[in-house]
């Protein structure tokens, strides 16, 4: 069976979801359904940690993997704490590093994600870092420990698809680690078409929180993801710049 | 350069001129761009623009489709908690101001401890707004011990004092302190002055200067805005509008966000001289929406529950819930008077139920404390 491995654990599906931009909890609980989705990331800055009012994780089903986030974090103490609080509070150990320094466009701080990695790998966390696409930053993750690497497509919530794709290339060539494409992702075929280049999986959050109907377009994802896995697996054609005749159109010829 | 040259570098300028060289064509190649590119300062201006009243659907529509994107279907509640109505300033159109004779408070720790308890158990907010007239007498050590005992109650703790300086927004910053509100009220130099007319508020530059000295000390959030009802409506709109681009430019670490207060009747009926219009405040936070796709916009409750329930797609990020703006108004039974009157009386329960009905989440929570 062709399974995602992370940090030990694994998953049939290759649709990370993500719970920030909803309408509504419920929606959340809904998507999660039908999608088939087997993991999904929450913020820990949003989680009620007092139990006392509303709160998300009451809406994941079981057998769903929660993967908190560090948003909100602008430092690698800051991102540290949150996922010491996040295991803490039984969230498990599964982490994504978010470090942003910059709230205009929202780009994560490689640096301090670097940082972080290195304290919480040795802490036993399952890291999984999201990154500026770069090979050096990815390569110090992977000594550093992380279970897999996340590099961004495109600006957080620009649905502008893979616009980094040359650099995740370089990542999925050069790195032991899955690759899982994060932010940018506005549509399914641009889920598909990261899959396709050998990505591991993807995450999505934005297009489909934001789309007329959340829970049809998570499917919708879903199957762009599989096709794409599927693809990837089964080695597409090779591209040519001279034309290549489907049956030969010098096959009569004789030695 | 800094923003004082930026608002000066447009004393001279011709805004008539500038809107009669405007068309259809010119405002709506903004709102095409918008989202998309980044919007410069005279697309700003178009958009405040007399003429680009005509386009409201237009710019509603892309307002729309840019807030989703960013900020998806939540809106953030908070609630203001008034400690002090001392006031040094004399500022014409406040209800606060020094020569009022109004009955003055100032809450005592345990007041506050008090006040603090009942907004976070009965009403169930977690983020808070701290406010003070502006005096002497709300110390460094007074508002350092108010924030410690906040920060027992609300994930969020954010101030809306006297300005203070850097040392000051770092020493508050010890204690958790998350963000700060400072308006400038008038951005009209000229004008500021015939509306402060003592105490240390009617230096004009200091106030001015204020969101950054809140940035340098790297504090998560600053929100600024005008007092509309003070100015001319347009320029104020346009000079806030470049205030806040200033500020995003120069300091990428910190949130900001803008707020269009209206002025509002406070004591002895305080008449506003230039109010500017429903359609034109919503023209405003339109143009702001467009220009500053990732800022946050604020909604008090001086506005009414109707117009701030159609606002809701249009741009907004945050609103306010069961404000009281008397001094220990909550929970402590004193007569004090507001610093404004409120016009959406909701309690927090109604405001949630409402944004629940219109497909919305209200976040309460956004950030923890304990980090």
């Amino acid at each position: 069976m062709d399974k995602l491995i992370i940090g030990g654990v694994e998953f049939n599906n290759r649709l990370i979801t993500g719970s920030g931009k909803f309408s509504s909890y419920n929606l959340i609980r809904e998507m999660l359904n039908e999608s088939k989705s087997e993991m999904i990331t929450i913020a820990l800055r949003r989680v009620d940690l007092t139990g006392k009012s509303e709160n998300v994780l009451d809406y994941i089903p079981k057998g769903v993997k929660l993967l908190p986030n560090t948003s909100g974090a602008r430092t690698a103490e800051e991102a540290i704490k949150i996922a010491r609080i996040a295991r803490a509070s039984g969230c498990g150990d599964f982490i994504k590093i978010e470090i942003i320094n910059d709230m205009k466009y929202l780009m994560p701080d490689n640096h301090e994600t670097v940082r972080a990695t290195e304290i919480l790998a040795k802490e036993g966390f399952i890291v999984m870092p999201y990154i500026n696409p770069d090979l050096i930053t990815a390569k110090k993750l992977e000594a550093a420990g992380a279970a897999a690497i996340m590099p961004l497509g495109a600006p957080i919530g620009s649905n502008k698809g893979l616009l980094t794709k040359p650099m995740i290339e370089i990542l999925v060539e050069n790195c032991n680690l899955p690759i899982i494409v994060d932010a940018g992702i506005g549509k399914p075929s641009h889920a598909c078409e990261a899959m396709e280049m050998g990505c591991s999986a993807v995450l999505v959050d934005t297009a489909i929180a934001t789309s007329e109907n959340p829970v049809k377009m998570a499917i919708a994802f879903n199957k762009a993801t599989q096709a794409g896995r599927e693809a990837y697996l089964a080695k597409c054609a090779k591209i040519n710049n001279h034309a290549v005749a489907s049956s030969s159109l010098t096959g009569f010829l004789r030695d | 350069m800094m923003m004082d040259r930026i608002v000066e570098s447009y004393n001279d300028f011709d805004f008539e001129n500038f809107f009669r060289s405007l068309d259809s064509k010119k405002i709506l190649d903004v709102i095409d761009r918008s989202g998309e590119k980044v919007l410069e300062d005279m697309d700003l201006l178009t958009l405040l623009s007399p003429q680009a009243q005509e386009f409201l659907e237009e710019m509603a529509i892309k307002a729309n489709v840019i807030t989703k994107q960013y900020f998806g279907k939540e809106i953030h509640i908070y609630a203001p908690l008034y400690i002090s109505n001392i006031c040094d300033n004399e500022c014409t159109y406040c209800g606060f101001k020094h020569s009022n004779p109004i009955k003055r408070r100032h809450l005592t720790y345990d007041e506050i401890e008090k006040e603090s308890k009942y907004i976070s158990e009965t009403l169930g907010v977690h983020s808070i707004i701290l406010l003070t007239g502006e005096s002497y007498i709300n110390s460094l050590e007074y508002l350092k011990n108010a924030i410690t005992i906040l920060k027992k109650y609300f994930n969020t703790v954010i101030i809306e004092v006297q300005p203070l300086s850097v040392e000051e927004y770092f020493e508050l910053k010890t204690v958790g302190l998350d963000g700060v509100t400072v308006y400038q009220e008038c951005y009209d130099k000229e004008l500021y002055k015939t509306y402060h007319l003592s105490g240390k508020k009617s230096d004009y530059k200091y106030r001015l200067d204020t969101p950054e000295r809140a940035s340098i000390a790297d504090l998560r959030s600053v929100n600024i805005g005008a007092l509309f009802g003070l100015g001319n409506p347009v320029k104020e709109a346009f000079l806030s509008g470049l205030h806040l681009r200033y500020l995003t430019n120069k300091f990428l670490n910190t949130q900001f966000s803008i707020s269009i207060p209206r002025i509002k009747e406070a004591y002895r009926n305080i008449k506003p001289q230039n109010i500017i219009s429903d359609k034109q405040f919503v023209q405003f936070l339109l143009a702001y929406r467009l220009c500053f796709p990732t800022s946050g916009i604020n909604i008090s409750t001086r506005e009414s529950k109707e117009f701030r329930d159609n606002l809701l797609p249009l741009g907004v990020t945050k609103f306010s819930a069961g404000s009281v703006t008397e001094v220990g108004g909550y929970s402590l039974s004193n007569g004090s008077s507001p610093q404004f009157e409120t016009d959406d009386h909701r309690s927090v329960v109604e405001i949630v139920d409402m944004l629940k009905i219109k497909g919305y989440q209200p976040i309460f929570k956004d950030w923890e404390s304990s980090i």
